[in-house]
This record gives structure tokens, sequence and C-alpha cells, in this order.
């Protein structure tokens, strides 16, 4: 058991280091209405957690989307998921590596 | 059937059993207000101000468990409403906030009172909808339900344009009354392994949160501490999950719990977490909570599992299932070293509660309080030194009890939740214990409690500071009191008369303690007013961002 802690003074953690640099790819099933995108960009962007690349297209019949996320390989990622997992919408988060060709093609674009 | 959007909503509200609904109207919420006209079964609670709106629906829903409505207009209406959602999201309380919106049309052009109320409420709600058609509340609403009540509750917001409130709509029956989805099933091989590490361990200790509250499973818990000789200790939210003079409760943990509390928590081998979360009020600083304790953690949110602290074996589950499972696989135990070195820990640092025989001190306001009511009573409280000393202090002995403001810290939260516990429960008297601070912030509430005659009292700690501002800058900023200190008195009894509040001082009266019983025990709202020295600082206390083991005072 310590001492009275003698030097009383509030303190504050430094924001730690998180990036990396390998690449992920995640693959989002949602339901496809306004908004959806909000709530999936939102909950990256509050956390820092920055998304490199985004792709989004209604599957089969329009009642789906899918949304692709090219994003840096982080400690977080994990716990990333779970809330991304949590939204109402979102049906399903496969997560592949960053080498995925979904991506890979779109160059010409970016040009 | 053929009806408006507004009736609609009105019809499918009161198929959920919403009997009381608080709100303020606006030109964006009138149909729904025109639609409400026509109910016989739900009666509105006229609120002076949205935020009072949302802490009265709050109220209702912390003592019921089930989701309650709070109703208001686009823009102003939405946004004050907005700290009410964001505090039920932490504190995990099934709210549905119904907003009115300007018309489609207008959506986008900066029409008059209009706000991005969707966009605005996507980081504090569960979830939320902007209804696109009249046709769409018929899965809107139930599916607001729903969510707000699976799983781990929380709040959900419903904004709906104008134009849809208007709009006919025709469909062949009603959707049916919802009801929560089934909890996760979890794995029996993880509840045996949880049990062989109860069995096996040397100092281990229970530690209940807000989710044992929810979930309806504090006599199983209890019964878990019973079986297999488990000090407890609780969280701020899950105070009177175990009765607070129950031999193996060791109160509240964390920034202001007590000394033998948090260094039973560092002698612990085996920490059992049973619905929390590891909040840093809680466990301090991380790396150093509980240093030497393999960790269980039972929580219905998987997201919270191993976000704080890795845990050894963790289950994602609703908590009463899970111990459901659990009791019959723990060998009951006797744990004598174990409990008579915790028994030795207390004696020896045990909480301190200085003036607790005075009425006019803070302990001893609270102790007369208690006295003068049964466990019946519910309890609120604001947020500041005032709500830390009830939490140490008033003899919680039962769940949902004790309705505070946990997760966000909202001044103001006390005194409309109070008004919608008694709301929830016109039977029960409703104490708030309040600060000066707090009071003001949603003090307009007071015509609210007048009009409709609920049975709160106040008890307002009245230091003329905001008591634990002014107790870090002088702990921790070197005394340097800055805007912590109201420089001119506020007369609350007279701002009482004016709502139409009974209200009592105790401060000229020569025996406090009549005073207050009588004031207790006269059926309607009642402030009841006491001064209390600025110079009173809460102990001990844990420096923000410090270890447990590193108490002051």
């Amino acid at each position: 058991m310590s001492e009275q802690n003698a030097n009383l003074s509030e303190y504050i953690p430094d924001v730690p280091e998180h990036t990396g640099f390998k690449k992920v790819v995640l693959e989002l099933g949602v339901a496809n209405h306004p908004g959806v995108m909000s709530h999936v960009c939102g909950l990256f962007a509050r956390r820092a957690f920055n998304v490199e690349g985004i792709l989004c297209m209604p599957v089969g019949s329009g009642e789906t989307s899918r949304i692709w996320l090219l994003i840096f390989e982080d400690e977080r990622l994990a716990k990333m998921i779970r809330q991304v997992e949590k939204l109402e919408d979102v049906l399903y988060v496969n997560q592949h590596d960053g080498e995925h060709p979904v991506f890979g093609r779109l160059d010409e674009f970016f040009k | 059937m053929q009806m408006t959007g507004a009736d609609l909503i009105v019809k499918l509200l009161e198929r959920q059993g919403i009997s009381t609904i608080a709100g303020v109207p606006g030109g964006a919420a009138l149909p729904m207000y025109d639609a409400l006209s026509k109910s016989e079964q739900i009666h509105h609670v006229l609120c002076r101000h949205e935020q009072g709106a949302g802490f009265i629906a709050q109220g209702m829903a912390r003592v019921s468990g089930r989701p309650e409505v709070c109703l208001a207009s686009s823009g102003p209406g939405a946004t004050n409403l907005i700290t009410a959602i964001a505090d039920a999201k932490l504190d995990s309380i099934p709210i549905i906030a119904l907003t009115g919106q300007v018309p489609l049309s207008m959506i986008g052009t900066d029409a008059f009172q209009e706000v991005d109320t969707y966009g605005l409420t996507i980081p504090i709600t569960k979830h939320n909808f902007l209804v696109r058609s009249a046709k769409e509340l018929l899965t809107a609403i139930p599916a607001a339900f729903r969510i707000a009540m699976s799983d781990r509750p929380g709040p959900v917001l419903v904004d709906v344009p104008k134009d849809v409130q208007n709009q006919m709509v025709s469909f062949e029956e009603y959707p049916d009354v919802v009801v929560p989805d089934a909890a996760p099933s979890f794995d029996l091989g993880a509840i045996e392994e949880i049990a062989k590490m109860i069995e096996a361990a040397e100092r281990p200790v229970l530690y209940l949160g807000g989710g044992v509250i929810h979930s309806g499973a504090s006599q199983l818990a209890v019964t878990l501490a019973e079986q297999a000789s488990l000090p407890t200790t609780m969280t701020l939210m899950a105070l009177g999950a175990m009765p607070m003079d129950h031999p193996l409760s060791l109160g509240m943990l964390g920034m202001h719990g007590a000394r033998y509390t948090n260094y039973v928590l560092e002698e612990a081998d085996l920490l059992v977490c049973v619905g929390a979360r590891f909040d840093d009020r809680a466990i301090g600083k991380t790396a150093e909570f509980c240093p030497n304790a393999k960790i269980v953690h039972i929580d219905i949110d998987r997201s919270e599992l191993h976000k704080v602290k890795t845990a050894h074996v963790a289950i994602a589950g609703d908590v009463g299932q899970v111990l459901s499972e659990l009791l019959p696989r723990v060998k009951p135990q006797l744990r004598k070293r174990w409990l008579s070195h915790v028994e030795s820990l207390k004696s020896r640092f045990p909480l301190a509660m200085p003036g607790v025989d005075n009425p006019r001190s803070p302990y001893g306001l609270i102790h007369a309080v208690a006295n003068c009511l049964d466990d019946s009573a519910i309890i609120t409280s604001d947020v500041g030194q005032h709500q830390m000393w009830v939490a140490q202090a008033y003899p919680f002995r039962r769940a949902r009890q004790w309705l505070n403001s946990g997760g966000l810290g909202t001044m103001g939260f006390g005194f409309p939740a109070a008004i919608g516990a008694a709301l929830a429960e016109p039977e029960r008297t409703v104490v708030c214990f309040s600060g000066d601070g707090s009071l003001k912030m949603n003090i307009q509430e007071m015509a609210t409690a007048a009009q409709e005659n609920v049975n709160v009292k106040i008890v307002l700690f009245n230091n003329q500071s905001l008591g634990l501002v002014h107790q870090q800058q002088n702990l921790f900023y070197g005394k340097r009191i800055m805007a912590s200190r109201y420089e001119r008195p506020t007369d609350f009894l007279k701002i009482a008369d004016g709502f139409g509040m009974r209200a009592v001082d105790l401060d000229p009266a020569p025996n406090p303690r009549a005073v207050l019983a009588e004031a207790l025990n006269t059926p309607g709202p009642c402030l009841i007013h006491a001064t209390i020295d600025p110079n009173e600082f809460v102990y001990p206390m844990v420096p923000p961002g410090a270890a447990n083991s590193e108490m002051i005072g």
C-alpha cells in the first residue's frame, strides 16, 4: 500500500501511437438506405481511425449494399470491428488482407 | 385501416404500453400533439425544457426497466434533447426520443428550425431513424422499441418530418407488439472454466456493474457471492444490487471508494466482473488495477470484452442467464482466511464519515434522510460532491432504488429523473439529492413537479459552489479558485415558492431532523434546503489518472 500521494497533480495520459503500415481490407454487408455510410464512417472518424479507401455499391435487388474499406492495420482493429458489428445496419464484417484485389484496378481513376 | 402518420405513431406507442410521455411541443411536432390530444391512454407531461423531458423519460425507464418516450420539436427542441440522449447512451438506458422535423421537401434548405437531427444523434444513440414515409413508421417505431430494449439497452431516436406526420397511410393490420430479442447464446465450457477458477482462487472478488441491474440479476449475483464467499464491490451504477449492509459488500470501488475496498481489489487473485465495463473512474490507472488478478468478464456487449482489460475468460451473454448456469456449478466455500483478511482491512481502513451524527454536515444529512425512509424510497442524485457522498453513505438495499448519471456525469439529471421516477411509481417517495450548481441546470422543472404534484423531495446541499471543481482546484491546482464559487447567493426558497413548490429550510430550524421528517413524510413536491460548508471535501479521492492505491484523505 503506497504512502499518501505527495505530489498531488492530475495525471493526463499521452495519446498513444496506433497506426501501423500494413494494410487491411474490410468487407461490410449493410442495409441500403440513406445514412448508413455516415454511421459507418462516423464510427471510424470518431476514433481517429483513418480510412484510406472506400467503395460502396448496392447488391442484387438493392435491399443491401456492400462497403469495402481499405485501412491501416492497427492494434485497435479487433476492437474497432466489434464496434462496427454492433451497428444496427451492418449485417456482417469480413476481414481480408491488404492484397485483396478489390482496390487493385482502381489506380487508373486516381492518376 | 387508414390514418395519418401522427395518429399511427400514437397508436403504436399505445400498443407498446406507453402511458406517459414527457415533451415540449413546437411547430414541426404539432401533428403528433394533435394526435396525442385524441389518446385516452397517454398522459402527456408538459416540461419546461426538452432536456427535462429527456431526463423524465430516463427516470421512468430507470425504475421500470422498459423503454419510455420523450417528445420534442425540430431544431432547438431536438438539440435540447441531446444531453439527455447522450446520458442514456452512456448508462445504457432504453428511451425513445421522438422529434418533429421540417417537411421532407424542405430538408437541407436551412428551413426555419431545421437542424440535422439524424446526423447530430448518430454518435449518441444506439440507433436512429429519419422516417421518409408514413408507411415506414409501421416498421421504424416497433424497431425503435426492439432495439432500445434488446441486448445492451440504449436510446433510439426517431425523427419524423411534419409532412410524414400528416401523410395518410393504409394498412391491413398493426405490426406485432415487440419484445426484446433473445440474448446471445454462450459456451457452457467457459462457464465450467469460470466455476473452476472461482474454486481455485484464494482471494477472489466479485465486481458488479449496471448490467446486473439492467438484467434483473441482482438476486443471482448475491447468491453467487454467498455460495462462493466472494467479497463484492459495486460500481456507481450497480449500487443496490447487493445491500450495502450485506456482510460480503465492499461498497463502491474507485475514485471515491473506501480505502479498504481499493486495497482488497489490489490483493485479489481473481476478479469476476459481471455487467461492468472497467470505467476509468472505477479502476483508476488501468495497468495498476487488480495487478495480481486473473480476470473473468461477463457482459452482454461483446465489444466491452477485452476493451480495457484483457480477460482470461470472457463470456458475451445476458448476465442473468450466465449466472443461472454458473450457480449450480460453483462449489460452496467458506474462505475463512480471505474473508477475515478482508474484515481486518475493513476495520483498519474503513470509510471515514466525519459528522455522521450531525444533520448539518453532508454524511449526517444523508443518514438523517435515510432514517426517515424505508427501502421502498427511490433515491436520485445530481452530479458532484453530494452524489459521491450519497453513493458512499446511503444504505441502498435493492436494485433500481438508486438513479444517477454515471457515465456522462450530467449536472441537472437528478431532479427531472426524480419526477420521472415518481410518475412511473407514484406510490413511492422519491428523494433527489442535489447541489446548488446542479439544481440550477434544470430548476425550471419545479414548475412541472408542481403541476404534476409528484411526490419528489429535493434535498439541496447548498455550498454556493461547484463543489467538486472547487475541491479539485484546491487539491490539484494550487488552491487557485477559478469560476467555482458563486459570488451572489441564490434564494432557492423563493424560487421554489415562485414555481408553486413547497420549500423548507433546515438552517434556522432548532430541530432539523424533525423538519426533515415532516417534509419527507408529507406527500407532494418539496424543496428541503441545507447549507453545507464549501470546504467539506469528498474523501478518499484517487487523483484523476492515478492508480486506485494512491488515494488522498
